[in-house]
C-alpha cells in the first residue's frame, strides 16, 4: 500500500539560490491540490525532496489526478514505507513489493539503494547485491540490466525505509506564483481556458476578465465562464474574476461606427479595460486565446489593431496552434465539455456577417472617434460596476 | 416587482402542499409497505390522495397509479401499452406538436420495430378529426394526443377522437397526455373514452417529482420499471409519500374554485391579448378566447430574437420562456411553432407568457408597460 508520494521536479533544480523559493512555492501549490482530496496530508522537505505523506486514508486515483495538475511536478512515485529493519527483513519485503507491483515475467530490473543514514549495517553496493540476489532467486522470469532497467526499484533508508519503482509523468513546468501574475481574456470559448493553462504552466499567477452583455448574455453564459475559471483554477490557483457589464459600449459602437468594423473595435476596447485592470491589479501582461487567422478578428492585420491599443505585453499561447490541436487540450484540462455549452458570448451577439479581415488602424482610429463624446463615461462606467469574484477549485 | 409568467414550465407551490409535504417528511416518514403502524399512516396518505384524484376524475382509485411526473407516465403509457399490446399490431398514432416525453419515446419504439404515425395540425395547433380517422388502420394500437399544448396553448378535441378511435376500434388505447390541461379543465376519462391519462404534480402547485397515470382498470399495460411490487406490480419502488401527499392537496385546492379562477385566467388572458394588440410587430400564435388554453399566450416579436427579449424582461423581474421551456438546456427550433406554420424569421423570435392563479392583472400591466418600453430599444439593435 503506498502511502506516500515522492515528487520530482525539473526546472526548479537548477534555479541555483532561488531554488528555495521555488520549491516553497510548488509546497503551496501541492496542499492547494490536496484540498480537492479526500484524506489529509503532509508536505514535506526532506534531504532536497519534496515529500507527500497521506496520514491516514485516502483515494489513491484521486490523489495522483489531483497532483498531476500542479505545475512543476515532473514526475510522481509512489512510495511504499516501512520502519527501518535488519537487511534480511529489508530483502524480503523488497521482494514481496516487485511482486504485488510488477509483472515478473521477462523483464528486467535494477536495485538502486541509498543510504540516508549511514550507520545502517550494509553500505549500497553490498544492498544492492544482496537484494538483487534475493529478486532473482524468487523471480525466474527477471533479469538484471543495470543500465537501461524495466524496473528500477529504489531503496531509500532514511528515518524510514522507501520503495519506490514506478513514475507517474506530471504536468511539467514552473510552480504557479514564482513568476509574477498576468490577466486572462476569458470567454466562454474552447481557445481562452487553454490560453490560461498554459501561461499558468510557466509559473505565472492568473487573474481573468470576463465581458457580459445582458439581455444579449444570459445569466447561464456567465455561470459557464465561472465554471470555466473554476476548471482553470485547479491548475492555475484561486483566480480573480472581474465582470466587466460591455453592453453599453457594445450598443454605442454598433449605433455609431460601421458594422463591419464593431468586432475589430469591440476587441480594443475590450483589450483597453483588461489592460486598466491588470495594471490596477499588478498584473505584467494580458493573456488571450487567439490563434493566427482563426476568425475575422483574428487575422495578423486585426491582431496588429487590436494589439495597439496595449502596452503590457499580450501573451498568445495558442497564436501558433490549430483548432484541433487547442481542442485537444481542453480535453485535457477538463475545460472542453464547458466551453461548447450553447450559450451565446458577446462576442458573438452583434457579429457582421461579413466582418473585414483586413482593417486599416488608421480608418479604425477615425471611426473611433464617432465615439468620442460617450466613451470615456462609458468606459469608467464599466470599469466602476465590474463584480469581482475569487474562484477556486474548491 | 418579480413578475412569473412561466407557469407552463412549473408553478410555484401551494402553501398548504408545502406545510402538508413537510408533515409527512418530518412527522410520518414511514414506508408505506412497512408492516407497522408507522406504514400504515403513511400508507393512508396515499389513499387520501388517490380518493381525492379519483373523485375529480370520477374513476376508482386502484386506477390511479403514482410516478416521478409527466414524463414517466408519458414513457409508462405508451411503452407499457406498447408490450402488452403488440401481438394486436405494431401501429402507433400521435401528433406533430406532441411533448418531447411522448415524441421520443415514439421514436424508441420506432427503433424497437413499431410504426409512427405523426398526424399534422392546422395553423392554430389542432389535429383534424378526418386525418386522425385516415391513420388508424387494423394494425393500431394506440392513439396519443395531448389535452392542452405547452407552447402556444392549443386545445386538442380530445372528446372527439375518443368517440372517434372507439367507433372505429374500442380496442384501440387511448392515451392523452394532460400535463398542461389537467388543473384547468374538468377532465372525465370514462365519459371522453380516455384510458391512459398523464398528470404532472408540480405544473399545478404541487411537488415537483411527482406526477400520475390514470389506467382504464380494462386495459392492458406492462409495467416499465421493476423491482420490489409496490403499487401492485405496476410501478416498484418506494412511494414518494411526501409528494403524493402534497399533490393530492394541490389537486384538492385547484379544483375546489375552478369555475372561477378559469374564468380569471381567461380575463386575464384576454386584458393581457388586447394590451399587446396595441404593440406594433407581435403576433398572437393560436386561438384565443375558450377556444384556447386559459393560461398560455405565445407571442412571436418582430425583429427580435427571443432570448434576448427574455433576458431583458428577467432584468425587470420578469420570467417567461422561450419556445418551450424545456428547451433551455438544448436550444433547438420548436416544433409546435414550425407545425403551425409561424414564419422562418419569427420562430426564432418567438416567447410564451403562461399564467397561474398567482397571476394578477397589475403583473399584466407591469409586463406590457415594460414589453412598450423595451421593444423599441431592442429593435434598434439587432443583428444583421
Amino acid at each position: 500500500m503506498f502511502s506516500s508520494f515522492l515528487i520530482k521536479y525539473g526546472e526548479i533544480g537548477v534555479k541555483g539560490k532561488n531554488r528555495y523559493l521555488f520549491e516553497n512555492a510548488l509546497m503551496q501549490q501541492i496542499k492547494y491540490a490536496l484540498k480537492r482530496c479526500e484524506g489529509s496530508f503532509n508536505v514535506h522537505k526532506a534531504e532536497g525532496r519534496i515529500y507527500v505523506d497521506a496520514l491516514g486514508d485516502y483515494d489513491y486515483d484521486e490523489t495522483v489526478a489531483n497532483l498531476q495538475c500542479v505545475f512543476g511536478i515532473t514526475g510522481i512515485c509512489p512510495v511504499e514505507m516501512l520502519d527501518v529493519c535488519n537487511p534480511e527483513s529489508l530483502k524480503k519485503a523488497v521482494v514481496d513489493y516487485i511482486g504485488r507491483n510488477h509483472d515478473t515475467k521477462d523483464h528486467t530490473f535494477k536495485i538502486h539503494a541509498r543510504r540516508a543514514h549511514k550507520n545502517y549495517p550494509l553500505d549500497s553496493m553490498e544492498l544492492n547485491a544482496l537484494i538483487g540476489e534475493a529478486v532473482l532467486d524468487e523471480y525466474e522470469g527477471l533479469k538484471v540490466d543495470v543500465h537501461d532497467p524495466d524496473y528500477l526499484i529504489t531503496v531509500e533508508i532514511r528515518e524510514k525505509i522507501y520503495l519506490y519503482s514506478t513514475v507517474i509523468a506530471g504536468p511539467g513546468g514552473m510552480p504557479v506564483g514564482t513568476n509574477g501574475k498576468a490577466m486572462l481574456l476569458l470567454s466562454g470559448g474552447i481557445d481562452s481556458p487553454v490560453a490560461g493553462y498554459m501561461i499558468s504552466k510557466r509559473g505565472v499567477k492568473i487573474d481573468a476578465v470576463y465581458f457580459h452583455a445582458p439581455p444579449y448574455t444570459s445569466e447561464r453564459a456567465k455561470q459557464k465562464v465561472i465554471d470555466l475559471a473554476k476548471q482553470v483554477a485547479k491548475y492555475s490557483g484561486p483566480i480573480y474574476l472581474h465582470i466587466v457589464n460591455f453592453t453599453d459600449i457594445q450598443l454605442a459602437i454598433y449605433e455609431k461606427c460601421p458594422h463591419d468594423e464593431l468586432t475589430i473595435i469591440m476587441r480594443r476596447y475590450m483589450m483597453k479595460i483588461a489592460e486598466t485592470i491588470a495594471k490596477e491589479t499588478e498584473c505584467l501582461g494580458l493573456i488571450t486565446g487567439e490563434s493566427i487567422g482563426q476568425v475575422a478578428s483574428q487575422t495578423m492585420a486585426s491582431l496588429a489593431c487590436t494589439n495597439e491599443v496595449c502596452t503590457l505585453p499580450v501573451f498568445r499561447p495558442c497564436i501558433g496552434m490549430d483548432k484541433q490541436e487547442i481542442v485537444n487540450i481542453s480535453e485535457k484540462i477538463g475545460t472542453y465539455e464547458t466551453s461548447i455549452l450553447p450559450f451565446e458570448d458577446c462576442c458573438t451577439i452583434f457579429v457582421a456577417k461579413h466582418p473585414v479581415t483586413k482593417p486599416s488602424l488608421e480608418v479604425i482610429k477615425r471611426h473611433e472617434k464617432h465615439l468620442d463624446d460617450c466613451i470615456d463615461e462609458m468606459f469608467k462606467e464599466a470599469l466602476d460596476t465590474r463584480e469581482t469574484l475569487v474562484v477556486t477549485s474548491e | 416587482m418579480e413578475v412569473y409568467l412561466d407557469n407552463s414550465a412549473t408553478t410555484k407551490v401551494f402553501s398548504e402542499v408545502a406545510n402538508m409535504v413537510q408533515k409527512v417528511m418530518l412527522e410520518d416518514y414511514g414506508n408505506p409497505s412497512s408492516m407497522h403502524n408507522k406504514g400504515l399512516q403513511a400508507e393512508n396518505y396515499i389513499k387520501e390522495a388517490k380518493d381525492i384524484i379519483s373523485k375529480n376524475l370520477k374513476c376508482q382509485p386502484k386506477e390511479i397509479l403514482f410516478t416521478s411526473g409527466g414524463t414517466e407516465s408519458d414513457n409508462l403509457a405508451l411503452i407499457g401499452t406498447a408490450m402488452a399490446n403488440k401481438r394486436s399490431g405494431n401501429h402507433i398514432i400521435t401528433t406533430s406538436i406532441e411533448h418531447p416525453a411522448i415524441i421520443e419515446t415514439c421514436e424508441h419504439l420506432r427503433d424497437l420495430g413499431f410504426e409512427i404515425t405523426y398526424l399534422p395540425v392546422d395553423n392554430n395547433g389542432r389535429i383534424r378529426l378526418e386525418d386522425l380517422e385516415k391513420a388508424i388502420k387494423k394494425e393500431t394500437i394506440l392513439v396519443s394526443v395531448m389535452h392542452t399544448n405547452n407552447e402556444i396553448g392549443a386545445l386538442e378535441p380530445i372528446e372527439e377522437a375518443g368517440a372517434l378511435i372507439k367507433k372505429i376500434n374500442p380496442s384501440i388505447v387511448f392515451h392523452v397526455d394532460a400535463v398542461q390541461g389537467y388543473g384547468k379543465f374538468r377532465i372525465m376519462p370514462k365519459k371522453m373514452n380516455i384510458d391512459l391519462l398523464s398528470v404532472s404534480g408540480h405544473k399545478i402547485h404541487g411537488p415537483k417529482g411527482i406526477g400520475f397515470l390514470y389506467i382504464n382498470e380494462k386495459i392492458k399495460i406492462h409495467p416499465i420499471i421493476f423491482g420490489g411490487g409496490q403499487q401492485k406490480g405496476m410501478r416498484s419502488g418506494t412511494e414518494n409519500v411526501p409528494a403524493i401527499a402534497g399533490m393530492g392537496k394541490a389537486v384538492e385546492l385547484i379544483y375546489k374554485d375552478l369555475d372561477k379562477h378559469i374564468d380569471e385566467l381567461y380575463e386575464l388572458k384576454d386584458f393581457f391579448i388586447k394590451s399587446l394588440s396595441e404593440i406594433e410587430g407581435l403576433t398572437i400564435n393560436g386561438l384565443t378566447g375558450r377556444d384556447s388554453a386559459p393560461h398560455v399566450v405565445s407571442v412571436s416579436v418582430d425583429g427580435i430574437r427571443a432570448e434576448v427579449l427574455l433576458h431583458a424582461l428577467e432584468d425587470k423581474g420578469i420570467y417567461v420562456s422561450s419556445g418551450s421551456a424545456c428547451a433551455s438546456n438544448k436550444p433547438a427550433i420548436s416544433s409546435t411553432l414550425k407545425a403551425i406554420g409561424v414564419k422562418k424569421e419569427l420562430l426564432d423570435s418567438t416567447i410564451r407568457f403562461s399564467f397561474s392563479v398567482f397571476t394578477t392583472k397589475e403583473e399584466l400591466e407591469y409586463t406590457v408597460e415594460a414589453l412598450k418600453e423595451l421593444l423599441p430599444m431592442l429593435r434598434k439593435y439587432t443583428r444583421h
